[in-house]
């Protein structure tokens, strides 16, 4: 029944929580308030824009990787793998867009940095969006499996062509902004929260990717047991 | 081998006849794109250092959205006119169906967009007859081609494929629409090889790509 | 393409065990059992939606079956799917044929698309043996339904198939059209081949076929060979599950 018992679930979840409050405690408490040119307040949001991004492109591989191997081995639980991580994904593909476009705007003037990071972020998002969507607009279920798992494949085999474009695009415009995604010389409390952030995030993202594939697989054997009954 | 290559040619040569007599998706198609340009036209004052800056992106724009016009056709009206499992009941491999079908839909996109030059060059004094940009346009259209007839294919089995297709299509090719507006802005302004040259082998290699990736989809998309 | 058949030669045209099939929440097919030998006919009978069109389309390769095994011609639908494809004619409730095109130039396409030598000189036969001719250069949008039907028959036979799989093609057809039908069934039996036919029509049915199946919520209701089977039998049997529907 999905891909992790109950047990492993729930402690994954509370490992998450507990990973998650400490996190907020560095961001809040721990790490200096930030220079007037990062934001100062608001640059806190960087901790949360980092991660989130990161992870939302980490979810982006790990539903490729998993809709390959469903299309060569049909077995449902790598659908049910690649469905929940694109569902996470989008979550944290949205809150990076979120806080990306807040921390931008007092900063940098502009909503959203079309830089090479921000370009495959946004482009990513919505190959998310258009993988859960094609499902819902399927005729069967397992119609709208296979068309999203050709979906993220297609994702993923552009996404180095959009790397590349990007990065060319942003050569020939000058005026580079060093935008949310530039490191730069980062203090001591500021990259140890940052990398405690991003660690924060992956649990959160296996914990909920664990849950939501389990709950799926719930929800089809019920689906099973239905048609037997009425057999 | 060869029947790969006689049944795609069927499909195609199909194609090519019912658009000669039906002239159905071709007139939609230019129609929509003479539009959009004049639409354009209104918006834009048409100043020459205006047009410099937003001309390639205008051309991109108006031919992208009148390729998902006509991409979107490829399949719904086979699908809707019940002749589609025609083409599935057929011996040959999908990929066969797909070809013809890549090769129609390309056909038409590019009388449609070469039709599209003396209105482009009325509205803005764009001037497109330009060799680079030729082969920029057919690259381009290519690429925009082989993504687009693959996720046509998806989108004619749902109720919503006016909206799919788009939110589907776009993301994916976006490398070819930067491609393709980066490598027009300077084959415009008469850079030739060496402002071209390093986009066009971008595009080609994303045409191969894709090719290859959506003939090798193509039945795992039409299975039912 | 050269057709591989399995090493013992193939004695059935058609085997079917087991097959199901469901559409999301509902069940079209149960465990479908049958066997047909060639030169045989099998009048698939029972009432709307218990199955029939599903059953049609899962032999036509158009659906995939959920379980079970479905072998026609000794291909095995799940490996051998396209020479399944070869070897089969398939008369649906859709033409299937290019509305602005004309009957000869839809017949000389699906002749490309099916690898036919000879192309010209079959697609002209065809058209003669449907009574299509003087029809053969307009355009199939203006023709009757009964001489679209008759074109769609056409283009089920151009390859000479071994298994005839026919959805209600009674429906459209007028006297003359149901004669052609009599005669055609006939003579592809008599050619060796097998036929499958789902209809309405129980005395049609009865005539033409040599095993009757009767279905009902997908499920195998009633089967036996059509010289025991009287008209009311299968009525009884087609009206009998009716109430039952879930």
């Amino acid at each position: 029944m999905g891909i992790a018992g109950l047990g492993i679930r729930q402690g994954l979840l509370g490992l998450a929580a507990l990973f998650f409050l400490t996190d907020l405690y560095l961001i809040f408490q721990y790490v200096p308030t930030a220079s007037e040119a990062l934001g100062l307040q608001v640059q806190r949001i960087f901790y949360f824009h980092v991660p989130s991004a990161l992870l939302g492109m980490i979810s982006f591989a790990v539903a490729a990787f998993a809709s390959v191997v469903y299309l060569a081995k049909r077995a449902r639980k790598w659908d049910r793998i690649a469905w929940a991580s694109a569902e996470v994904g989008t979550l944290f593909f949205t809150v990076a867009i979120g806080t990306g476009a807040i921390w931008a705007k007092p900063v940098w003037q502009t909503w959203w940095v079309w830089d090479v990071n921000g370009t495959l972020t946004f482009m990513l998002w919505l190959v998310f969006i258009g993988y859960l969507i094609v499902r819902s607009y399927a005729p069967t279920v397992e119609r709208g499996s296979r068309w999203a798992a050709v979906i993220a494949i297609f994702g993923a085999a552009a996404v180095p062509f959009v790397y590349m474009a990007a990065d060319w695009w942003e050569g020939l415009h000058t005026e580079r902004i060093t935008g949310p995604g530039a490191r730069g010389s980062m203090e001591h409390e500021m990259f140890l929260t940052l990398m405690f952030s991003l660690v924060t995030f992956l649990v959160l993202f296996i914990a909920l990717v664990a849950e939501r594939a389990a709950q799926r697989g719930i929800e089809e054997s019920i689906e099973e047991l239905r048609r037997e009954v009425s057999a | 081998m060869i029947r790969y290559l006689r049944s795609a040619f069927a499909v195609y040569a199909k194609d090519m006849r019912l658009e000669a007599r039906t002239k159905e998706t071709f007139s939609a198609v230019l129609a929509f794109a003479v539009i959009i340009a004049f639409v354009f036209g209104f918006a834009f004052d048409p100043s020459p250092s205006v047009i410099a800056l937003v001309g390639p992106g205008i051309i991109w724009v108006a031919y992208v959205f009148t390729g998902i016009l006509g991409m979107n056709r490829t399949f719904a009206v086979e699908r809707d006119r019940g002749t589609l499992e025609g083409l599935l009941l057929a011996p040959v491999g999908r990929e066969a169906i797909y070809a013809g079908k890549l090769a129609s839909t390309t056909t038409i996109m590019l009388v449609v967009e070469v039709l599209l030059y003396p209105v482009f060059l009325l509205l803005f004094e764009l001037n497109l007859f330009n060799i680079w940009f030729v082969l920029v346009t057919v690259t381009a259209t290519v690429g925009f081609a082989t993504v687009g007839t693959l996720f046509s294919a998806i989108a004619a089995h749902t109720r919503a494929r006016e909206v799919l297709l788009p939110l589907l299509f776009l993301p994916i090719i976006l490398p070819v629409m930067i491609g393709a507006v980066a490598s027009t802005s300077a084959a415009l302004s008469g850079d030739g090889w060496g402002g071209v040259g390093k986009w066009l082998q971008f595009i080609i290699a994303f045409d191969l790509v894709f090719l290859v990736l959506s003939s090798w989809a193509f039945d795992f998309v039409l299975e039912e | 393409m050269t057709m591989n058949f399995t090493a013992d030669a193939p004695l059935l045209a058609i085997d079917v065990q087991g097959l199901s099939k469901s559409f999301g929440r509902m069940a079209a097919l149960r465990k479908v059992d049958f066997q047909l030998a060639y030169g045989e006919g099998l009048a698939l009978f029972g009432h709307n939606g218990a199955g029939k069109s599903t059953l049609i389309r899962t032999l036509s390769t158009l659906i995939r079956p959920d379980e079970g095994i479905v072998r026609i011609a000794g291909f095995d639908r799940d490996k051998h799917a396209a020479q399944i494809r070869n070897v089969i004619g398939y008369v649906g409730h859709q033409s299937l044929l290019y509305e602005d095109l004309t009957p000869r130039e839809n017949l000389r396409f699906y002749a490309k698309m099916y690898g036919i030598s000879d192309a010209h000189d079959i697609v002209e036969r065809s058209l003669v043996e449907v009574g299509a001719s003087t029809y053969a250069d307009r355009r199939m949008r203006v023709l009757s339904n009964g001489m679209q039907k008759r074109v769609a028959i056409a283009r089920a036979l151009l390859h000479r198939p071994r298994v005839l799989l026919l959805d209600e093609p009674e429906s459209g057809l007028d006297q003359s059209g149901l004669d052609l039908l009599d005669s055609v069934v006939a003579a592809v039996k008599k050619g060796g081949a097998a036929v499958v036919m789902a209809t309405h029509g129980i005395e049609r049915g009865l005539a033409l076929a040599e095993r009757a199946i009767v279905l009902a919520d997908g499920r195998v209701s009633l089967t036996c060979a059509t010289s025991e089977a009287s008209v009311g039998a299968i009525q009884e049997a087609v009206l009998a599950e009716r109430g039952v529907r879930r």
